[in-house]
């Protein structure tokens, strides 16, 4: 017998080494916040899973449908708006089922943590008819994963194995076991199921229902759907992160554990609620759950008591099912502090020219989408990765030329290569005239600096080819192509007024890598209070590391400072000095 | 033993994550189960961030309760003003003295409260430390969280050489010796 060992794991680490005992040959993904850790988890089981990063979640997941189509068990990884790229080849492949086992792991953000909305993402699975699986820890998180691949491969189907962000960050204590082989599925030609056209198509739809129905009902027995009889009088129906809530807030009701949320065990359902007095439903988000039982004619509480945003807590789910009302002192009356662009963003140099130039910018998703704030106040619109671009084009076409020679578009150089790539061939085919701003910093920012198809590595840490965005920028027919130093503000102000009076295509690309990037020492600056005028000119593009005196003349936190000298190039009194060895 | 609950808030960038995996580490250490809750992504730019590590025989939520914080480890007095209420009656609660305006302040739309840390100790137990200050002179600012942290040890049920063992395997090494020396430097005010 091998021996156990227990560690504790982030949820996303324990996704990630559960593919590894499972026997996964291969896992693509695309960054996005709260599921990034998981593709950077795979990465010490190089030997036995490939790992990528794809340019998307649509390419992401299509190469997880190759590699189950050749006969291994893949994954693919994304956050919950990532799935949405990701639904055109989901929809389908839910028809063509699988050969090796395929699980997407999707991560939900309740309460908007780090993402655009707070869509559910076992809405999404329900409409493809993909199942869910939902663990509730870190120990779950790692089980549920050999679960979802033997049921992929008993039932022909893809599954989804959901998180939100609450487990997906939190770590918890796992046992690790060994890395099962699983051998190769043969591969066989078989157009009738690989091949989706309609006429192959209309027999697999009828081939999933049929599925589907078994998998329900195999549901009833699946020993991941637990009942947990305690006290008869309140009974609950959770899964996920709000089961361990229920299960501190109320300890002696009886629960119904779902592991897998979709399709739901009907049967089993209705026994439980016919053993308590009263039934409610606990899940985050949408009434996934609440609506099917109801729909069965099953009496049970959910919604009417309970949110549909944010997350919630043991505190909540006593007030809501207890009626006890949980005394909390009000927290203290304290400043909001947002997140901003950290001290030496390379960004924060290119808001401080837009907004100069007071120039609307169509924005992007990415740390940049943080020059929509105060004091910057650049940004006018922000809706999904990549549609800086193309909705200024929307603009153009709308309002004519002349309207948007005061917008540009800013987009980073992941996003650029995710999705922005296709609206620059937009822009190009039908004839556009507006300016791309690319923020090239070098790396995917926000989520925490992984690699990408631009940066000449591997996620697996291999040098690898380096697309030139100059160049693919020139080969999709932009004659405008202008890289640019970011903290270069006096060339940057003439390029963007230069290259927005044209009546034609530009792409401005401000090149400097991301000032966390670098973890050398830096040099860092200090403000000679007799000099300093208290003009305020430094204080504009808003930077964390600048702070006020009593008597308002400036400070520079020498623990914050990296170095960037905006401040020092917009000081018209020598106040601002470069010092060399500072506190760091 | 009921569950333990501690916090750890600050400023995105300060190093919560760190701090908040050399407490999940001592915890297993000692044979608990534990539980910790961190963020990552977007609201770790500079935003204000708050962990949850809990520990006890067997750990339900991974997160802390409002009015439940047995401890409260502030890297920054406005952030240990943001989180006390989480104080349980007696809980402690250990701040960095020291002051990084939000954004709000920096462009004027808001004041940084004045006498944060003698208006929370008129209702809670609270230390203080000037870890910002002190790290300087250890010449590295970024280990002040060691320095809070060592402070905070003072006030929790694990020894100083089970300190040391999970900081030894925690922080990268080149680093291990300076962070000692910055622990005991919390650890003996």
């Amino acid at each position: 017998m091998s021996e156990t060992k227990k560690v504790v794991m982030l949820g996303n680490e324990a996704i990630a080494r559960g593919a590894y005992e499972a026997g996964v040959k291969v896992s693509a993904a695309y960054p996005g916040t709260p599921s990034t850790e998981i593709s950077e988890a795979l990465v010490q089981y190089k030997d036995s899973i490939y790992a990528e990063w794809s340019p998307n979640e649509k390419v992401a997941t299509e190469v997880a449908i190759g590699a189950s189509v050749s006969g291994v068990r893949a994954m693919a990884c994304m956050k919950h708006v990532g799935l949405n790229v990701a639904s055109d080849p989901l929809y389908t492949v839910s028809y063509m089922g699988v050969n090796g086992g395929l699980v997407v792991f999707v991560a939900d953000d309740p309460g908007l943590y780090s993402s655009q909305n707070e869509q559910d993402t076992r809405m999404v699975a329900r409409a493809a008819q993909v199942p869910v699986l939902e663990p509730s820890d870190s120990a779950e998180a790692k089980d549920f994963v050999k679960i979802a691949y033997e049921l992929s491969e008993q039932f022909d189907r893809p599954i989804i194995c959901r998180t939100t962000t609450r487990l997906a960050h939190s770590q918890g204590m796992v046992e690790l076991k060994e890395r099962e082989e699983v051998e190769d599925k043969v591969y066989e030609k078989n157009i009738r199921k690989n091949v989706m056209m309609p006429g192959n198509a209309k027999g697999r739809h009828v081939e999933i229902e049929k599925r589907n129905l078994e998998l329900a009902e195999a549901a009833n027995t699946l020993p991941i759907n637990r009942i947990e009889m305690n006290d008869t009088k309140i009974g609950v129906i959770t899964s996920g992160i709000p089961y361990l809530y229920v299960k501190e807030a109320i300890p002696t009701a009886s629960v119904l554990k779902l592991g897998m949320v979709n399709p739901l065990p009907q049967k089993m359902i209705a026994d439980f609620a016919a053993k308590v007095d009263k039934l409610y439903i606990v899940e985050e988000l949408d009434p996934v759950i609440e609506t099917q039982v109801k729909a069965w004619g099953i009496e049970c509480v959910g919604k009417e008591i309970f949110t549909v945003q944010g997350e919630y807590s043991a505190n909540m789910v006593r007030e809501a099912i207890l009626g006890e009302k949980v005394e909390v002192k009000a927290p203290a009356a304290a400043p909001m502090r947002p997140p901003i662009l950290c001290p030496g963003c390379p960004h924060r140099s290119v808001y401080y020219v837009l907004n100069k130039l007071k120039m609307h910018a169509s924005g992007d998703i990415g740390c940049y989408t943080l020059g929509a704030v105060a004091p910057l106040s650049v940004v006018d619109t922000t809706i999904c990765m990549g549609a800086s671009i193309s909705s200024l084009h929307g603009m153009e076409k709308a309002k004519g030329k002349e309207y948007i020679k005061n917008w540009v578009a800013v987009i980073g150089d992941s996003t650029f290569l995710h999705t922005g790539v296709n609206s620059l061939m937009n822009m190009m085919y039908n004839q556009a005239t507006g300016t791309v701003m690319i923020l090239d910093n070098s790396t995917t920012g926000m989520t925490g600096h992984q690699d990408h198809a631009a940066t000449g590595k591997t996620l697996q840490g291999d040098p690898t080819n380096a697309v030139n965005i100059p160049e693919l920028c020139r080969a999709l027919g932009v004659k405008n192509v202008v890289e640019i130093n970011a903290f270069d503000i006096e060339l940057l102000e003439k390029t963007i007024k230069e290259e927005t009076a044209k009546d034609e295509v530009s792409v401005i690309i401000t090149k400097t890598p991301c000032v966390l990037l670098d973890k050398s020492k830096k040099p860092l600056y200090t403000a000679h209070a007799d000099k300093c005028k208290k003009c305020g000119a430094c204080m504009k593009p808003g930077c964390p590391a600048m702070t006020k005196n009593a008597d308002g003349t400036i400070k520079i936190d020498d623990t914050m400072c990296t170095g960037c000298g905006l401040c020092e190039s917009l000081c018209k009194f020598d106040a601002i000095e470069l010092v060399t060895g500072g506190a760091k | 033993m009921e569950t333990k609950n501690i916090m750890i808030v600050g400023v995105g960038g300060q190093g919560t994550l760190l701090t908040s995996r050399i407490l999940g580490g001592l915890t297993i250490d000692a044979g608990y189960d534990v539980k910790l809750s961190e963020v990552h992504g977007m609201a770790q730019r500079g935003g204000s961030v708050v962990t949850f590590v809990r520990y006890g025989e067997k750990v339900a939520e991974p997160i802390v309760e409002e009015g439940h914080a047995d401890v409260i480890i502030a890297f920054e007095r406005l952030e240990a003003l943001r989180y006390a209420h989480f104080l349980k009656k007696d809980g402690v609660l250990v701040v960095n003295d020291w002051r990084i305006d939000p954004m709000p302040v920096v462009i004027g739309a808001a004041e940084y409260p004045e006498n944060i840390l003698e208006n929370l100790a008129k209702e809670h137990k609270v230390y203080t430390v000037n870890a910002t200050e002190e790290s300087k002179k250890l010449g590295n600012s970024r280990v002040f969280n060691l320095i809070v942290l060592g402070m905070a040890a003072q006030h929790m049920d694990f020894t100083k050489e089970q300190w040391y063992s999970v900081i030894e395997k925690t922080v990268p090494p080149k680093t291990v010796d300076i962070n000692k020396k910055a622990f005991d430097v919390g650890y003996e005010l």
